[in-house]
């Protein structure tokens, strides 16, 4: 009875927590940072004790007297009430094993930004800027739980103007015009995603997510029409190339945080709701036009890997690099197989990790230098041995090597290509797989430019010793890299029932 | 003739505000007397419809037919515009300390309010353009009332040219009536415009009535300033006192969808869907694009108005498909328009009246670089702009804005208008641009306080913040709970 209860926690306590920051006056700054790290981390708390109980038969027993019909199998935990029957919509949350670790995900990484932003304030207002993480983490939070295809898109829109608020108030010299290209490329997905919503709950006369999963309600030809609006609002969001070009502006403009989160999480809504709802609501959709999207994923992996290979600028470089890796998650979705799938599942998290590390590293190096120039960091490990460690260890994660986080997300999705066999899918897990070799050559690249060579000036005359709070953040992350390279398994088999729904009804 | 008095009890005490104002103005001769008066009886004429609409369907003034029809979704357009007069009143409370006669301002706007309120009552034709043009009188003045004192020419020239287009659209809808009569030989609209389809034209594709409809389409088209009939609202509402903007940019468009949603199923179906459809593309487009160029506030405000009235019309656009024309996909149309209408009037008078009391009694909106940083230093009254703002985009936490977009697209989709849909959603992307600038310079750093007038910011009256607070709360809760406007929405 207690699941229901901790699912409306999970998104009401980190909301509270945002509204009790910003009513703060202006000059307890420093205590609104704490506050907001408090209630993060009783988000974290609650978001892990949503992990026992997750017996599905409670999920039954929980809302019986609510729900009309039949909650999925897979689901641990729901919560449905009536909300705008006009519109069919219903406040519907459920948790399953697909959204949990990027549940975990989310809570965790909100927590490391809120403490970064309490105890290393990127200037004036960072209660502000914590209260609008705590915004943001309730956005894609309510992503991740949504049972009801409306109650996805508004959450889906809740998280866009928080960001920006972020990238516009605390980002860097260009901030204005990076924040207003996210903006707009991101409403401009989303408005086709209502389109699309819409478009379905006309068509089925239900939004409920676990009844229109399969697609069984929906002709084909709505599915075909409903897929290409979901597959562009995704594609602006995960992003999937030719849509990506607010990433990098975005991603290098943000303060440390917002890059973090953005990266982190923020990308994974895209990803997520391709599976959930492109895959889930409308796979006939997807299954005709998985070879397009295999091709743009694969362009989406070359082209990234390549304009890395020519970005000067440690931010900007990471932030391109997401495009590859995204790339790869959304190659494992355009198969439809579980092995996809299960890449697909391990990339977003591995992905989230690993990028979430670097950019608070890039974070920490351009905070001490101030310069994020390849050229100009020469040298670093000398001033800096232990922060050029970390992050070689997190580029070498991020490129895929075998026992760390990136390396079973790229394989699989490889392998998951190769298996569907056919020459155009063989030649794209040729195509990826060589893209991600170019992965190796950039980051390596950038080792090179960094770690190495004699110490420019912006690198001597920095002070190598990281803050206490720097290492709190860090060291979880650089764990759950190691973690996740040698257990998999702690992703994917909790999600394995909701994969096996999903591409059993893709079979049929 | 058959007159039903208790049917006509919201006209009386609308038209019986307008002469006690008057008449209290002459005896007390007090600023707060008059204002207070004036509001009560405009509530007093609320409480009178939803009473009124709460009862059985009534009639009255039969003779053949007949020209008043109290039903539910009468009563709530009444009173609709009974309190958005109450609204302006409270914005206009503190300005008529020292500028327009308060006696005049508030007989005037109760003139208005009786308009408005015949409106939604209106069983034909001949009603309902009385009833608009009652409503749309008094504004002239209204428009030129800013000072006591000094001629103020802007207003003046505002005044003037909401007048010369105002005539000039009336007797375009007036030929318009002329011809639907003489090819119908009725003036009467049905009585339930959603659920009963009365088509009168003998032949639907008579050249007459074509044009008939047409003229009165665009004759009514003015008042909620769609294009090609919107270049008067930018120029009329800046040069207007604020309040008066606030009532204009809201219960006069509320007018003109009052009159197209009575008009548009008595017409001949097609035509009108196809003149709808187009007309709010493009007044939804223009507006936009217009709105992304201005650099004061109150002109930013009404293109973007005008844009919103094209989001607005889009539903009713639905007749022009055999789909849409189906009963139970024409109401639920015709529900969409009136729901965003509702949720629309909350947003719009909400900016208003944070505008109103950002700048000051007696003071326009200003230009848009002189609202840097407000919301840094007055919070919660630029958190309500921004909140308004954000609604009017359609983008949480105005959840308001939002699900009006939702039930306006999915209307239009039922419809089978999905081109429509997605022009409305590209032109939501280019709307947000410019509220994004908008929200963003007033959350930047406020300007030094060498040449910030700081000292000049204007105490805020009780009646001013009461408006903002009653519009922002009720913003926020039909945002979490849509189906009660949905309910409203759906009475005929």
């Amino acid at each position: 009875m207690l699941g229901p209860v901790l699912l409306v926690a999970l998104l009401a306590v980190p909301a509270v927590g945002a509204a009790l920051v910003a009513l703060l006056p202006a000059r307890h700054d420093r205590a609104g940072g704490a506050v907001a790290t408090g209630f993060a981390a009783v988000a974290l708390l609650v978001s892990v004790l949503l992990w026992w109980g997750r017996d599905p038969g409670s999920a039954h027993a929980d809302t019986a007297a609510l729900t009309a019909g039949q909650p999925p199998a897979a689901a641990w935990h729901r919560v449905d009430v009536a909300w705008a029957p006009d519109l069919h919509l219903r406040f519907t949350l459920s948790l399953d094993g697909l959204s949990y670790p990027l549940v975990l995900l989310t809570t965790v990484l909100t927590l490391l930004c809120c403490l970064h932003a309490w105890r290393r304030p990127p200037g004036d207002r960072s209660a502000v800027l914590a209260a609008l993480l705590l915004v943001i983490e309730v956005g894609v939070l309510g992503v991740f739980l949504a049972g009801d295809l409306i109650v996805f898109f508004l959450f889906f829109e809740v998280v866009l103007l928080p960001m920006y608020a972020v990238i516009a108030g605390w980002g860097g010299p260009d901030r204005r015009r990076a924040a207003r290209l996210f903006a707009l490329y991101s409403l401009f997905g989303s408005v086709l995603l209502l389109v699309g919503v819409l478009v379905v709950v006309n068509a089925a006369g239900s939004a409920d997510l676990a009844t229109l999963t399969g697609g069984g309600a929906l002709p084909r030809s709505v599915q075909l029409a409903a897929f290409t609006l979901f597959a562009v609002a995704f594609a602006v969001k995960a992003p999937l190339w030719p849509l990506h070009s607010w990433l990098p502006a975005a991603h290098t403009q943000a303060p440390t945080v917002g890059s973090v989160l953005l990266a982190g999480v923020m990308l994974k809504t895209g990803t997520y709701g391709l599976i959930r709802v492109g895959l889930g609501v409308t796979p006939e959709g997807l299954r005709a036009a998985a070879p397009y999207l295999g091709v743009l994923a694969v362009a989406a992996i070359i082209v990234g890997s390549l304009v890395c290979l020519a970005q000067t600028e440690l931010k900007s470089l990471i932030a391109y690099s997401s495009v590859g890796h995204m790339g790869f998650v959304i190659l494992g979705i355009a198969t439809a197989t579980p092995t996809g799938l299960n890449a697909a599942v391990l990339g977003n998290i591995a992905h989230g990790v690993v990028t979430g590390l670097l950019f608070f590293l890039a974070g920490a190096i351009k905070e001490r230098t101030r310069t994020g120039e390849l050229t100009s960091l020469g040298g670093l490990r000398e001033p800096a041995p232990r922060l050029a460690g970390l992050l070689g260890f997190a580029a070498v994660a991020s490129l895929g090597l075998p026992g760390l986080a990136g390396f079973w997300g790229e394989a699989l999705a490889v392998v998951a290509a190769a298996q569907l066999g056919g020459p155009l899918w063989l030649t794209l897990a040729v195509l990826a797989a060589v893209g991600g070799a170019l992965a190796a050559a950039y980051f390596l690249r950038m080792l090179r430019k960094v770690s190495h060579g004699d110490p420019g000036p912006a690198v001597s005359d920095m002070d190598g010793r990281a803050a206490r709070v720097e290492w709190t953040t860090w060291a979880p992350l650089a764990a759950l890299t190691l973690t996740l390279g040698l257990a998999p398994a702690l992703v994917t088999e909790p999600a394995r029932d909701v994969v096996a729904e999903l591409t059993a009804e893709e079979a049929r | 003739m058959t007159v039903d008095h208790l049917a006509l009890l919201p006209l009386y005490w609308a038209a019986g505000t307008a002469v006690l104002a008057l008449l209290v103005d002459l005896l007390a001769g007090r600023r707060a007397v008059t204002v207070a008066v004036t509001a009560s009886g405009a509530a007093l004429t609320g409480a009178a419809a939803l009473w009124v609409g709460a009862g059985p369907d009534r009639a009255s003034l039969c003779f053949d037919g007949c020209s008043y029809l109290a039903t539910p979704y009468a009563g709530l357009m009444a009173t609709l515009f009974a309190l958005l007069t109450v609204g302006a009143l409270g914005l206009a409370a503190p300005m008529l300390r020292d500028g327009p006669p308060p006696g005049e301002f508030c007989f005037l706007l109760a003139c208005s309010m009786t308009g408005g309120v015949a409106l939604g009552y209106a069983g034909d034709l001949v009603s309902l353009i009385v009833a608009v043009e009652t409503l749309t009188l008094p504004l002239y003045v209204l428009v030129g009332l800013r000072g006591r004192r000094t001629a103020d020419r802007a207003a003046a020239e505002g005044a003037v040219t909401f007048f010369v287009v105002s005539v000039a659209a009336t007797a375009v809808a007036l030929l318009g009536a002329a011809l639907t009569y003489a090819a119908t030989g009725s003036l009467r609209l049905s009585a339930s415009s959603a659920a009963v389809s009365t088509i009168l034209f003998p032949d639907a594709t008579a050249p007459l009535a074509a044009v008939g409809a047409t003229l009165l389409l665009a004759g009514l088209a003015f008042k909620v300033a769609a294009v090609p009939l919107h270049a008067w609202a930018p120029a009329t509402y800046d040069a207007a006192p604020l309040p008066v903007a606030a009532y204009l940019s809201t219960a006069s468009k509320l007018g003109g969808v009052v009159a197209l949603v009575a008009l548009w199923r008595t017409l001949p179906a097609e035509r009108t869907g196809w003149t709808l459809a187009v007309l709010a593309a493009v007044t939804m487009t223009v507006g936009n694009l217009g709105a992304l160029r201005q650099t004061r506030m109150v002109r930013l405000l009404a293109w973007s108005s005008v844009a919103q009235v094209g989001y607005l019309l889009a539903p009713l656009a639905a007749l022009a498909t055999a789909a849409g024309r189906a009963d139970a996909v024409a109401a639920q149309a015709r529900a969409a328009a009136i729901a965003y209408t509702i949720f629309f009037l909350v947003i719009e008078f909400g900016a208003f009246a944070a505008v109103t009391a950002l700048r000051g009694p007696g003071r326009d909106g200003g230009d848009i670089a002189g609202y840097t940083g407000v919301a840094r230093t007055r919070r919660a009254l630029g958190a309500a702009l921004a909140l308004a703002l954000v609604g009017l985009a359609g983008l949480p936490p105005g959840l308001a804005g939002l699900f009006g977009k939702a039930t306006v697209i999915r209307a239009l989709l039922d419809g089978g208008l999905a081109w429509l849909a997605l022009l409305l959603a590209l032109n939501v992307v280019i709307g947000l641009a410019y509220y994004l600038r908008l929200v963003t310079t007033l959350y930047l750093p406020p300007p030094a306080p060498a040449d910030a007038p700081a000292a000049t910011a204007p105490v805020v009256a009780w009646s001013v913040s009461a408006a903002i607070v009653v519009a922002t709360a009720t913003a926020v809760a039909v945002g979490f709970a849509p189906q009660l406007v949905f309910d409203l929405a759906a009475l005929t």
